[in-house]
């Protein structure tokens, strides 16, 4: 049957010109009724945690309504608000890809966070001995080429571990994590220490002629743009390359890949690698365009709602930037809901543990819903 | 008998005992629910909502046991949450685990916040140096109970797993859900009660964290714990026993770094304060291999495959 269709539409398009555009057009409706499932189902499990959510406020007794009306106000509702969001999906977006990179090659790499701490601290560090004497453009490229190389270095590590020793990449990506924020803490609270600042140990202020500048006309830096590049260069990478192609194989299944001859050991190493660059590259925006120095700040849970922020996106780059969009929002409004409906921080924590474990429960009704299945898919099961 | 290494080694002995029973707790839980083929990598955020409500319940009820058993039955809900989630099919019970950690962690620090300032009651200690005039050994040999059923719980089920019907139950389980299926075994029931129970371990250790050493309650008490214990469990090669012995190595590794500040060594205090994530790192190179799977793994476990 399978060898015998493609035959028959060639045939019939040498009879009638229009079948080949029909059958595109088919083909087209029939993948997106099978892509649907993959929004279809997100959406539904966010919209459970909602409601699961709202349950949860409802019995401590806040009311769920003033819980959206407050995210909505400090998260989308104003231009200010948006922006503030479309600032803090930022990170979101690139530590989202550390995740999603490692996920094509079936690796469950959670070690963004750490990637973040090291590059940014790396940025910062880089910068202290430039500052002033060198000019500020030539010290971003320096500070952006640190915060990237070392947050690429941190994850490759996992991944090289992963590959030549076998070691669980998940837990070692999480150590390193905590690894990487003594590590930190070490060069801030000692040798790298800004003296004149006795309330947090931090690194001494890059200054704001040395900062990273806003997009014209808006409140955004540049790094959400980065972020935008990225989620789109890597989507073309994983899905129109050899690169990609090779690294979904060994995703989908090592053994096929390494009886294929393909390099797995270079292709893990290389997508952790570039993992780790776009956490590095998220903690450098966060020093050179936020914060303006390196400190505790920089471990602000971004590395670890990005994990659930690329899940939710199904691992797909493209799909991260609306999911870190709406994190991005949810972070953002966190200090609202905690002044105006005095609920704890960690309220935006547990709604994230809820949304993520609700969109790992609905993993399973993959493949349940008839709506959803087309003839090809009825014939692979 | 007060030269600075005898000091320091006494202040480590101390501090392996102390800080090695949180980490044999969920050692040993981990190891149950592995020892069934599935892995929780959420027990750090079982770890630290056992410890936030094992000091709520003390402070509420001023009875600190009371409290150490309100943590376990919090940790085995988390433990049970897990458990039935990785029961559907297609579900990965690896990421399950992640996003476990991040709830649990959110739940406690939600409900954790009114427990930061008050006092509650701790667990008290069993002066096992008395014996001794030294004050350093003396309250090196302060040990809290749990650390003895910790101990106690580790050699009970290493013991169940390989004389009693039960552990063979599991063991099955762990080894070939379908041979387990074969005869008759319900996988997914065995395998949601050792998460369950496993969950339960895990919650006192919290417990211990926040009634015994350091004995409060703020959401920097447990950095990772939870998933170096994890992590030992495959050091120990699925042994409730070797996991007590690894726990009190990493007990000694963590306690490295106070017992150099007792007399008066600061250098380096992040360093090793970082000592035991790079021990438990190096320990997973040194163990695993990239063309073998690790001794005694249970055949079920996604790291097996």
């Amino acid at each position: 049957m399978d060898s015998g269709a493609p035959a028959a539409g060639e045939v019939s398009g040498a009879v009638l010109p229009a079948a080949p555009s029909e059958r595109a057009a088919s083909d087209l409706a029939l993948r997106l009724r099978a892509g649907s499932e993959y929004v279809a189902i997100p959406a539904l499990a966010l919209a459970i945690a909602a409601f699961l959510f709202s349950l949860f406020l409802l019995a401590i007794g806040k009311s769920p309504i003033d819980f959206v009306d407050n995210i909505w106000r400090g998260g989308f509702g104003s231009g200010f608000s948006f922006q503030n969001t479309l600032q803090r999906s930022a990170p979101l977006i690139l530590t989202a890809l550390a995740v999603a990179i490692p996920a094509r090659i079936g690796l469950i790499m959670i070690g963004g966070e750490g990637a973040l701490v090291l590059g940014g601290f790396a940025s910062a560090a880089i910068a202290t001995p430039m500052v002033g004497v060198v000019a500020p453009w030539l010290t971003l490229i320096v500070m952006a080429s640190a915060g990237v190389a070392v947050g690429a270095l941190w994850i490759g590590l996992a991944g090289f571990l992963r590959y030549a020793r076998g070691v669980n990449e998940t837990i070692s990506s999480l150590l390193l994590t905590y690894i990487g924020v003594a590590i930190m803490n070490f060069f801030v609270e000692g040798s790298l220490r800004d003296l004149s600042n006795p309330n947090k140990p931090s690194t001494r202020p890059i200054g704001e002629a040395y900062m990273v500048g806003k997009i014209p006309g808006t409140d955004v830096h540049w790094g959400f743009l980065a972020g935008l590049i990225l989620a789109v260069g890597l989507q073309i990478l994983m899905t129109r390359t050899t690169f990609g192609f090779a690294a979904r194989v060994t995703g989908g299944n090592m053994r096929a890949a390494l009886a294929q001859g393909l390099p797995v050991g270079k292709l893990i190493v290389a997508c952790a690698m570039i993992a780790g660059a776009c956490a590095g590259l998220a903690g450098f925006y966060e020093v050179a365009a936020i914060q303006g120095r390196a400190n505790a700040s920089l471990a602000a849970g971004y590395g670890f709602t990005g994990i659930l922020v690329s899940f939710l996106a199904r691992h797909n780059p493209l799909a991260i930037v609306p999911v870190a969009i709406l994190f991005g929002g949810l972070v953002a409004a966190g200090g609202l809901i905690q002044r105006r409906m005095g609920l704890p921080d960690a309220t935006v924590l547990v709604l994230q543990g809820l949304i993520f474990v609700v969109l790992l429960t609905s993993e399973t009704l993959y493949g349940r819903f008839a709506i959803f299945k087309t003839a090809a898919s009825k014939d692979r099961t | 008998m007060n030269t600075p290494l005898a000091i320091v080694l006494i202040a480590m002995l101390g501090g392996a005992i102390r800080v090695s029973t949180p980490f044999m707790f969920v050692a040993v839980g981990e190891c149950l629910t592995e020892k069934s083929g599935r892995i929780n990598l959420g027990l750090e955020g079982t770890l630290v909502l056992g410890a936030m409500v094992a000091y709520a319940g003390s402070y509420r009820t001023g009875s600190p046991w009371l409290g150490v058993l309100l943590a376990g039955l919090a940790g085995s809900c988390l433990g049970a949450m897990h458990g039935v989630i990785c029961k559907l099919p297609r579900v990965n019970d690896v990421a399950v685990g992640i996003a476990m950690m991040l709830f649990g962690t959110g739940v406690a620090f939600f409900f954790g916040k009114p427990y930061i300032q008050p006092t509650a009651p701790r667990l008290v200690s069993i002066p096992l140096g008395a014996w001794s005039d030294n004050a350093d050994l003396g309250s090196a040999l302060n040990v809290n109970p749990l650390f003895f059923v910790g101990v106690l719980a580790a050699l009970a089920l290493g013991w169940a797993l390989r004389n009693t019907r039960w552990g063979l139950i599991v063991r099955t389980v762990g080894d070939s859900a379908a041979a387990a299926r074969a005869i008759g075994i319900s996988v997914d029931l065995v395998r949601f009660l050792t998460t369950t129970a496993g969950g339960f371990l895990a919650g006192i250790g919290g417990a211990f964290l926040s009634l015994s050493y350091p004995g409060s309650w703020n959401q920097g008490l447990s950095s990772g714990q939870g998933l170096m214990a994890v992590a030992l469990v495959i050091f120990a090669r699925w042994s409730p026993e070797r996991c007590v012995l690894a726990a009190l190595l990493f007990g000694g590794a963590g306690a490295i770094g106070p017992a150099l500040q007792s007399i008066g060594v600061t250098q380096g205090y992040y360093f090793f304060n970082a000592a035991p994530y790079i021990l438990t790192l190096g320990i997973m190179v040194a163990t695993s291999s990239a063309k073998r799977s690790a001794r005694d793994i249970p055949g079920e476990l996604a790291m097996a495959k």
